[in-house]
């Protein structure tokens, strides 16, 4: 710390102090005494970011240098006449309670945001009773319903899937949109407010004003095209990227293994595919808990994966089963686009004619009345062929939920199918298929893709005494009912991929692992459960807090690494090979890297020792890149794959501090100026004076002036 | 707090030093020279002031904030006696560099009186002391934020600017009142500089009450810059003879070859 930062002793104190300050803050960063005591930089706030598709632009952004703004606190819709119109010292800051966060003022401030500097939101612990800043009707563009196929059925003409939806991710706003936690940051921005900047009886408030700056300035703009074309401009040795696509890798596993250097139709070959989605998003750049938008749904189909792979091995089923978890689906389904588009052009190790059903896990957590829905495209169904298909596996479903306690209903009308991967390979082929999901028309999840949507929503709920490793042991009553979805997620698989009857009854997902799934992925993910499955160099991803379910850039998201690792502990089998073997297994005869791929995991530590067991798992398990096809094909305007790009910025923060009026400033400006005029003046008439003004006591020996 | 602050502060602080190095020093390289020196024994004095504080605030008890106040009174009394001593070796210095330009040089006369040096060391302090005091303020003034979200005077860049420009003043008319008691052995002028600069310092101790500390710091530059005008051959006859613009008779009455 700075120990002369005492705040007093100005001319000889400061000249000691800048002199050694630089050897006090060899080891602290910011350890300018004068800046600290005018700015408190702001450190736990998210930005909004900038998103880019092929024909807009969403989201937030802030002018080069930031921008600031006098910090009002708004009380409620009609208080915002104050920064709108009345309010005397625009721009303003506005700090919304999350429960004033709502469209019609955002709106508001959009259309007046010459008087708006920037908003600051401040997320509550306790979630509000619903809110959706997703659109009502997802992903519509780039499903399979459109004007050629079912097109009263396209844009949600027939059922609304998220009516709660207020589509503030995808507007457009030029100003910066920040969130606060409630803590004692927040605590000191209100304090601050209430001392400067309350009006007194209606009169205006008094400089100095408490005030904001936000810097969140986004290099790219108007779209995907031209922000592709810009990244390509070659003027110098390093060229500025704007932006980037959006984009993971999807994992895939299967029963039995595939040589992952053949590709393109397989004879006599044979597909079920169990599809489960990845990746959310919320209104804030990363901040995304996705519970029961998509931990749900790969949880669920991660615990079937684990309760198939006894039976199958010991009997094997007439056709494969295919996990895949697909990434970033709530971008246009970037994830399934991409493997549909490898499976028709003879990229992946199947192809479109494989597959014999689709089986996918949508939203299953909120299951009200003890029912789940199973959705279907009345438009494939048409053809009778599929029609067979889908009845069989409705039959399969849902003669596997004897003695469970639910049941598995069709809707009633004659609905399309909900927002899912499903569409993607519908788009390309009829193929049957079935989506799994608690909500029969419009979602049960009150927080679609937004940051409510975390473990208090499943109900999640823990004994208060508990410590973190008995928490992740505790079988919560939603992992007991995920648990109960997963069992009859297997059996049905099994049943669909011509499994032995006699063996479906054995089948049981087990409630200890889908406990400690979803502890890990909604509470903590650096438990010591995934610390044993995961590799010894990915350990530094487990953090205290929930992974981020946001898609990303980086091509390295946590989730995708997590489920990676899990699908290949709980479906493959461990081996006796050293480190080095595992990394080589080709020199080994039984073993082969083109069948299978091989995982050096931390493995647990035992009790009696500090060194862990790590061991090399043999898995089916892949990766694929998860990128739109739109990117590959260069067709950067594409209407029929997702083109979603994220802008680059330099750097994102905030602080606050106060502002004087704008006549000190101009005071200060205008002594400053008459002094140096004055000086200017006195010392010219004394320069010039000088020999008369200094001729007494002259002395002979020193003459010239 | 914006561009308009940090001009004007930086015109308040360093506006009559600008004046006086444009009118006075620019044109003669010799005094540039000098001036420049004289920046210099400042710097020194400073680096050896702040080696004594960096040592004994290391070996100090960080966490007494009695124990740091002490050592703040006992920095600036340090720094301010090292600087006064620097200002002599520096009148030293020069005492000898005269002797050796007057002997080198063609001419029978010196081409800078010791009254000339006085001066010119003066304000080389005063630049050196101002920007060490001033700089960092400034750098901070141009952001949008001025000071007082913790609590503390909204018009700190105000007064050090203020502050700053007494202290160059001030420095320069040391500097004359220095030398002048050195050429004639008057010690007790010597002791009066040192503690008129001791008491300039530590009235900034008042702050933030700056009206405490500002105003007997302007007494003080009146008073010693009175003392520095009549050490330096001024006299109230001349000011007047001045001011009502009869100087170019008494210059044509007092004519003598130079």
């Amino acid at each position: 710390t700075c120990v002369q930062c005492l705040g007093d002793g100005n001319t000889s104190l400061q000249k000691l102090a800048t002199s050694i300050v630089f050897f006090f803050c060899l080891s602290d960063v910011s350890c300018n005494s004068v800046e600290q005591k005018i700015y408190v930089e702001l450190n736990n706030t998210v930005p909004c970011v900038r998103l880019l598709n092929a024909t807009h632009q969403i989201g937030c952004q802030s002018s080069i240098s930031g921008d600031t703004g006098v910090i009002h606190v708004l009380e409620s819709e009609e208080d915002l006449e104050w920064p709108l119109s009345k309010g005397p010292n625009p721009p303003y800051m506005v700090l919304l309670e999350s429960s004033l966060f709502t469209r019609s003022i955002m709106m508001k401030m959009k259309n007046e945001s010459n008087r708006v500097a920037g908003v600051a939101v401040v997320v509550p612990n306790t979630s509000p009773p619903e809110f959706s800043p997703h659109t009502t009707c997802p992903n519509e563009n780039t499903g399979v319903y459109s004007d050629n196929y079912g097109p009263n059925l396209a844009h949600c003409n027939t059922t609304v899937w998220n009516p709660r939806g207020n589509g503030l991710s995808y507007e457009e706003f030029d100003f910066p949109v920040f969130s606060l936690k409630e803590d004692n940051e927040t605590e000191f921005i209100k304090q601050c407010y209430l001392d400067h900047n309350r009006a007194v009886n209606g009169s205006a408030p008094q400089y100095p004003l408490c005030a904001m700056q936000l810097f969140s300035h986004m290099h790219a703009v108007t779209n995907t095209p031209t922000c592709m074309r810009r990244n390509d401009i070659n003027f110098s040795i390093n060229p500025e990227m704007v932006c980037d696509p959006l984009g993971d890798y999807n994992v895939w596993g299967s029963i039995r293994p595939y040589n992952d250097t053949v590709f393109g139709h397989k004879e006599n070959e044979s597909v079920v595919i169990a599809a489960a989605r990845l990746d959310s998003r919320a209104f804030f750049w990363e901040v995304s808990t996705g519970a029961e938008g998509s931990v749900s749904g790969f949880v669920t189909l991660l615990a079937a994966a684990q309760a198939l792979r006894e039976v199958t091995h010991e009997a094997p089923p007439t056709r494969n089963i295919l996990f895949a978890f697909f990434q970033g689906e709530t971008f246009d389904y970037i994830g399934s686009s991409r493997m549909v588009y490898d499976m028709e052009n003879g990229k992946f190790v199947i192809d479109l004619d494989n597959i014999h059903s689709v089986l996918e896990i949508g939203q299953v957590a909120l299951h009200s009345g003890n029912n789940l829905f199973l959705h279907s495209d009345p438009v494939s169904r048409r053809n009778n062929t599929v029609n067979d298909v889908v009845k069989n596996l409705v039959n399969n479903l849902q003669s596997s939920t004897a003695g469970l306690g639910f049941l598995l209903v069709e809707p009633n009308v004659s609905q399309p199918l909900p927002p899912s991967s499903l569409q993607r390979f519908l788009r390309a082929q009829p193929i049957p298929g079935i989506v799994l999901a608690d909500h029969e028309s419009a979602f049960n999840n009150r927080y679609y893709e937004s940051f409510y949507d975390n473990a208090a929503n499943l109900n999640l709920t823990y004994p208060s005494d508990l410590s973190p490793e008995e928490q992740l042991e505790f079988v919560t009553h939603t992992a007991e009912s995920l648990t109960d979805v997963a069992t009859v997620v297997a059996r049905a698989l099994y049943k669909q991929a011509g499994g032995d009857e006699s063996r479906v009854n054995t089948i049981k997902a087990d409630p200890k692992i889908v406990t400690q799934m979803l502890y890990g992925f909604l509470v903590s993910s650096n438990n010591s459960w995934f610390q044993a499955v995961m590799a010894p160099e990915l350990k530094n991803i487990l953090k205290p807090s929930p992974p981020e379910y946001y898609v990303g850039v980086a091509m390295s998201s946590t989730p995708t690494r997590l489920v990676q690792y899990l699908l290949a502990n709980l479906t493959g089998a461990a081996t006796n090979l050293t480190q080095s073997q595992c990394q080589k297994p080709d020199e080994l005869p039984n073993e082969s890297r083109q069948m299978y791929s091989y995982l050096w995991v931390q493995g647990i530590v035992p009790p009696n020792s500090t060194e862990r067991d790590s061991f090399c798992v043999r898995a089916s398990v892949r990766l694929t890149k998860a990128v739109s096809p739109a990117f590959e094909l260069g067709e950067y305007a594409s209407k029929d794959y997702s083109t979603w790009t994220e802008s680059r910025w330099k750097f994102i923060k905030a602080r606050i501090f106060l502002v004087a009026s704008r006549d000190l400033e101009m005071l200060t400006l205008g002594v400053g100026v008459a002094v140096l005029f004055t000086s200017l003046l006195v010392t010219y008439f004394i320069s010039t004076k000088a020999d008369v003004l200094f001729s007494s006591t002259r002395e002979p020996a020193s003459a010239a002036y | 707090m914006t561009a308009s602050v940090f001009f004007g502060c930086t015109f308040i602080a360093f506006g009559p030093a600008i004046a006086l190095f444009l009118f006075t020093i620019a044109r003669d390289p010799l005094r540039v020279i000098f001036l420049i020196a004289g920046a210099f024994f400042w710097l020194c004095s400073l680096l050896l002031s702040s080696l004594v504080w960096f040592i004994t605030v290391q070996i100090s008890n960080k966490e007494s904030s009695s124990q740091q106040k002490g050592l703040l009174i006992f920095g600036v009394v340090l720094s301010v006696l090292l600087q006064e001593t620097c200002r002599f070796g520096y009148y030293k210095l020069l005492k000898k560099a005269n002797e050796g330009l007057l002997m080198l040089s063609a001419e029978e006369t010196m081409p800078i009186s010791i009254r000339q040096l006085a001066y010119v060391s003066g304000l080389g302090f005063g630049f050196m002391s101002g920007a060490f005091s001033m700089v960092n303020i400034l750098a901070d003034s141009v952001g949008p934020g001025t000071t007082g979200i913790h609590g503390d005077s909204q018009h700190y860049f105000l007064s050090s600017a203020f502050m700053t420009m007494a202290i160059i003043l001030l420095h320069m008319f040391w500097g004359v009142v220095f030398f002048d008691s050195c050429e004639k052995q008057h010690w007790w002028s010597l002791a009066v500089v040192v503690i008129s600069h001791l008491l300039v310092s530590c009235l900034t101790f008042q702050n933030p009450q700056y009206v405490g500390s500002l105003v007997p710091t302007y007494i003080i530059v009146f008073l010693v810059g009175l003392w520095a005008f009549f050490c330096s051959g001024g006299s109230l006859r001349n000011l007047k003879l001045c001011l009502t613009c009869k100087d170019k008779d008494f210059l044509l009455a007092n004519h003598r070859p130079r």
